[in-house]
C-alpha cells in the first residue's frame, strides 16, 4: 500500500537517532536497551519511525507558556486555572495509562465565551491547546503529547434545554454521559448511545470522536443522532450550528466536519442530540455458542425474528470469560462455551416482547444454534448480565499491558482475525481476547502481556492492519486516530482523502494549535 | 431401625417456599400524588431478593436429595404467576398461586400471609417452610415469625447457614453480635438472610421446562382465612429531601459559613 514510502520523508534526524538507538543496544544492559527504547518511543521527541510509527513527533515549534500567559488566564478564569503538577498529572495521562504529556496549564472554561476568549488568545500567541473532556479515550488522543495546554469541558456541564415532545436535548459538552442518561430517564427518555465508559466520558468528547457504543445497531450512530453543535474555531470565533430541527437542508452540513475530528478542528462546546423514548420492556438475554459460525447463525435468526425490537448484540469468547472471573470475580450465569452472545430487546409493550423473545429462543435453543443460556428482564439481573460484556476492558487492564485493536471487518471474517492472531504470535503473548459489537462488524482485538514488551508489538503491527486492509476494514472502527494510529491511516482511506482532510485542517487552523500530533499522519503536516 | 418420623422427613421431605412479587430493587420509587402508596402501575416487578435466596436453599436441598419436592407458593393477582414461574425456573417442581386482588391486595400483609401459609403447611403436609426473611418493599421481618407462632413450629431466622442432621435442623442465623447456632426439629420455619447462598441464574432448558410444570390456583377463602386487613395506611411520604451541600474555597470561607449556620 507503500506506506513506507510516505515514511521516507520523515525528518532525517530522528531515523538517524533511531538507527543509532538500534546500532548500539545489543551492547547495553537491559536496563539501558529499555531506556532508550523509552527515550525512542514515547514523548521524547525522538520521533515516530517506521518501527514505531505509534510515538510522538518532534515537537513543533509552538509557543511556551509565559508568566504573561498565566496571568491572562487567571484573570479570565479565577480559581479556574491549574498549575499544581499534582492536580495536573490525572490530566497529563490517558485511561489506559499508556500515554503521558508534560502540560503545566489545565484550564476549566464555564462558558463558550470563556472558551472563545481561551482560543483567541492562543492563537494569536501560537499556543498548543489540547480538549480534554472525560479522558476516557483509548488512543492517546486526549491527553498532551508535550506542554500543550489542557482545555478542560469538566465545568460546562448544565443542560441547556429538553423539548419532551421532539425528545431533543440540548446541553453543554462537559455533561457526563451516565448524568444525561439520568436526566433523561426521569422524562422517560434516554439518549441514543451507551458504553462502558458512561461514568466517566463527556457528550463533547463522545461527538468529538463519533463513539458508537452498545446500543449503535438501534439507534444509529451520533452522525444521525447529532442535530446541532456549538463549535469554537482555532480563532475564537463561535460558530453557532446548534439548531434543534430534525430537518434542515440549507447549505453545508458544517457540523458532520466536527463530529469525529479528535478536536483538532474546533471545540465542541455545546451539543443538541435527539434521543428516543425510553423503552418500557427491555430484556437481556446471554447465551452460549460453540462456534463462530453458529454465532453468526444465532445473529441472522435473531434479526429475523426480534427484528424491530433488537436493541444491542455483542460478544465476548471464552478468553474474555476466563479473564473477568479470575480478575473481577465475576460468575458466568451459564455452562462454560467458546462464545458468549449478549442480546439486548427494547419495546413498549412487555408482553409482546416477551413473547417474541420467548420464541426466539426456543427456536434457537431447539436447533442447537444456541447450547445454554439466560434471560433477565429484572433491572438487577440486567445490569449484572451487562457487566459481563462492559467489563472485559476493565479486566484485561489487570493482565499487565494491554494492546488495544478496535477493527471493523465483513461480519464472517471478525473471528478469524483473531485465530489468526492467536497462531502468529504464539507463545509470546499472554492472552489474545476478541469480543465487542458484532451485530456492527466491530471487533475489539486484545492482545496481554505481563509488561510492554516492543518485540510482541513489533510482532503485532504492521500485521494486524495489513490483515485488516486485505480484507477492507477499517483500522479503527470507533476509537478514533488520536496519537497512537494516525500514521495508520493510509490502511484505511486513499491518499486524495488524506490529502483533502490536510487541506480542510490547514483551512480552519492554519497555526496547527488544536490539538496537534493527533488525527492527521504526521507527513501531512 | 430408624424411627418412622425420621424416615419420612428425610425421604420424602416437602419444602414450601414462599415467593413475593415486589417492585424490582433497581428502581427509582415514586409515592402516589394522593400519598396512598407508591406508584405500582407500569413499574418494574421482579421476586423480592431474599425469595430467590430461600429458593435457591429449598432447590439446593433437593439437589443434595435431603428433600423431596419443593413447592413455590405466591400470594397476590395474576401477575405473581410470573414470580411463580420463576421459582419454577430455578428448580422448583409446582406452584401455588393463592389469589389475592384488587383491594385485599393492597392491604395484604405479613399477618394474612402466615395465616395462608399455616394452613398451606398443614394441607400439603409440608415438613418445612423457607422464607426471606423480609420483603424489600415493606422491610416487615414478620411472615416467618407469624407462621411458625401459628403452627407452632420451631424458627430459625435470619439463617445464613443450613444444615439437616437426621430429623434436625442446624441453622447458623446472623444477629447483631456475630453468629449464633441452634438445633431446631423439624417440621420448622427458615427465613433466609443474605448470605445464605448465591441464588443461581435460571437458564433456558430450565425455563423450557418450567412452562410445563403446574401451578394450582387457590383461593384465601378455600383455606379458611380472612384477609381482611386491621391496619390503615394513612399516609405515605418521601423521606425529607437530602440539602445539598456547599463547597467553599478556602479556611477562611469554612468559618464564616459555620458561624453563619449557628454551629461555632
Amino acid at each position: 500500500m507503500g506506506i513506507f514510502q510516505r515514511f521516507a520523508r520523515i525528518p532525517l534526524k530522528s531515523t538517524y537517532i533511531w538507527s543509532l538507538c538500534r546500532q548500539y543496544s545489543t551492547d547495553l544492559t537491559a536496563v539501558d536497551r529499555a531506556l532508550i527504547q523509552h527515550r525512542c518511543v514515547h514523548n521524547r521527541g525522538l520521533g515516530a519511525s517506521p518501527g514505531n510509527p505509534g510515538a510522538a513527533p518532534p515537537r513543533l515549534p509552538f509557543s511556551r507558556v509565559t508568566q504573561e500567559d498565566l496571568a491572562f488566564f487567571r484573570t479570565l478564569l479565577p480559581g479556574r486555572t491549574i498549575t499544581d503538577p499534582d492536580l495536573l498529572k490525572s490530566s497529563n495521562v490517558d485511561w489506559l495509562k499508556t500515554v503521558e504529556g508534560n502540560s503545566e496549564v489545565l484550564l476549566r472554561p464555564k462558558t463558550t465565551e470563556e472558551v472563545s476568549q481561551i482560543l483567541r488568545y492562543c492563537n494569536e500567541r501560537n499556543l498548543a491547546v489540547c480538549p480534554q473532556g472525560g479522558n476516557t479515550g483509548l488512543v492517546g488522543g486526549s491527553v498532551p503529547v508535550f506542554d500543550e495546554i489542557i482545555l478542560s469541558t469538566s465545568l460546562m456541564k448544565q443542560v441547556i434545554t429538553f423539548d419532551n415532545i421532539s425528545g431533543i436535548l440540548t446541553c453543554q459538552a462537559g455533561c457526563v454521559l451516565e448524568n444525561l442518561s439520568n436526566y433523561l430517564e426521569e422524562r422517560d427518555f434516554i439518549m441514543p448511545l451507551d458504553l462502558g465508559a458512561k461514568g466517566s466520558c463527556h457528550i463533547g468528547g463522545n461527538v468529538s470522536t463519533n463513539a458508537g457504543g452498545l446500543r449503535l445497531l438501534r439507534y444509529g450512530s451520533l452522525r444521525g443522532t447529532v442535530l446541532g453543535l456549538e463549535v469554537v474555531l482555532a480563532d475564537g470565533r463561535i460558530l453557532n450550528c446548534l439548531a434543534t430541527l430534525r430537518k434542515d437542508n440549507t447549505g453545508y452540513d458544517l457540523k458532520q466536519l466536527f463530529i469525529g475530528s479528535e478536536g483538532t478542528l474546533g471545540v465542541i462546546t455545546a451539543v443538541s442530540i435527539l434521543c428516543p423514548r425510553k423503552p418500557k420492556a427491555v430484556n437481556v438475554a446471554f447465551l452460549g455458542c460453540s462456534s463462530f459460525q453458529q454465532l453468526l447463525e444465532t445473529f441472522q435468526c435473531c434479526r429475523g425474528m426480534l427484528g424491530e425490537i433488537l436493541s444491542a448484540f455483542e460478544f465476548l469468547d471464552a478468553s474474555c470469560m476466563s479473564l473477568l472471573e479470575k480478575h473481577l470475580k465475576l460468575t458466568n450465569p451459564i455452562t462454560e462455551s467458546p462464545f458468549y452472545i449478549v442480546i439486548e430487546t427494547a419495546g413498549s409493550n412487555a408482553t409482546h416482547d416477551e413473547e417474541k423473545l420467548h420464541k426466539f429462543l426456543e427456536e434457537v435453543m431447539t436447533s442447537s444454534l444456541v447450547t445454554d443460556g439466560t434471560v433477565a428482564t429484572e433491572a438487577t439481573k440486567i445490569k449484572a448480565l451487562w457487566s459481563l460484556r462492559e467489563r472485559v476492558t476493565e479486566a484485561l487492564t489487570h493482565e499487565g499491558y494491554t494492546y488495544k485493536y478496535d477493527i471493523s471487518l465483513p461480519v464472517e471474517k471478525i473471528y478469524d482475525l483473531v485465530q489468526d492472531m492467536r497462531g502468529h504470535l504464539g507463545d509470546m503473548a499472554k492472552n489474545v481476547v476478541g469480543y465487542g459489537h458484532v451485530g456492527d462488524g466491530n471487533l475489539h482485538l486484545n492482545i496481554t502481556s505481563p509488561s510492554k514488551d516492543p518485540a510482541l508489538l513489533a510482532a503485532i503491527e504492521p500485521y494486524v492492519y495489513e490483515w485488516t486492509s486485505k480484507w477492507k476494514g477499517s483500522i479503527s472502527a470507533e476509537h478514533g486516530l488520536g496519537l497512537k494510529k494516525r500514521n495508520y491511516i493510509y490502511y484505511s482511506k486513499p491518499s486524495e482523502a488524506v490529502a483533502l482532510m490536510g487541506s480542510i485542517k490547514a483551512m480552519l487552523d492554519p497555526k496547527g494549535i488544536l490539538n496537534p500530533y493527533k488525527t492527521l499522519p504526521d507527513n501531512i503536516h | 431401625m430408624l424411627p418412622l418420623r425420621f424416615r419420612r422427613v428425610t425421604m420424602s421431605a416437602r419444602v414450601l417456599v414462599g415467593v413475593k412479587r415486589v417492585i424490582d430493587y433497581a428502581v427509582k420509587i415514586r409515592v402516589k400524588p394522593d400519598r396512598t402508596g407508591v406508584v405500582t402501575d407500569g413499574v418494574k416487578h421482579s421476586m423480592n431478593p431474599f425469595c430467590e435466596i430461600a429458593v435457591e436453599e429449598a432447590v439446593k436441598l433437593k439437589e443434595k436429595k435431603l428433600v423431596k419436592e419443593v413447592v413455590a407458593v405466591s400470594c397476590g393477582p395474576q401477575q405473581v404467576q410470573e414470580t411463580i414461574r420463576t421459582a419454577l425456573a430455578m428448580g422448583a417442581d409446582r406452584g401455588i398461586h393463592v389469589e389475592v386482588s384488587g383491594k385485599d391486595y393492597e392491604t395484604l400483609g405479613p399477618l394474612q400471609v402466615s395465616k395462608i401459609f399455616a394452613a398451606l403447611a398443614k394441607k400439603e403436609q409440608a415438613d418445612l417452610i423457607i422464607l426471606g426473611k423480609q420483603a424489600i418493599d415493606d422491610d416487615c421481618n414478620q411472615t416467618g415469625q407469624m407462621t411458625a407462632a401459628l403452627l407452632d413450629w420451631p424458627q430459625g431466622t435470619f439463617a445464613s447457614e443450613v444444615t439437616l442432621e437426621a430429623d434436625k435442623l442446624k441453622v447458623v442465623r446472623e444477629i447483631d453480635g456475630g453468629l449464633e447456632t441452634i438445633k431446631i426439629k423439624l417440621p420448622a420455619v427458615v427465613t433466609a438472610d443474605l448470605r445464605l447462598n448465591t441464588p443461581r441464574y435460571a437458564t433456558l432448558p430450565n425455563i423450557m421446562k418450567a412452562k410445563k410444570k403446574k401451578i394450582v390456583n387457590v383461593k384465601p377463602a378455600d383455606l379458611g382465612v380472612d384477609v381482611s386487613s386491621r391496619l390503615e395506611v394513612l399516609k405515605v411520604d418521601e423521606p425529607p429531601q437530602r440539602q445539598s451541600g456547599v463547597k467553599v474555597e478556602t479556611v477562611h470561607d469554612l468559618v464564616e459559613k459555620l458561624k453563619e449556620a449557628g454551629r461555632i
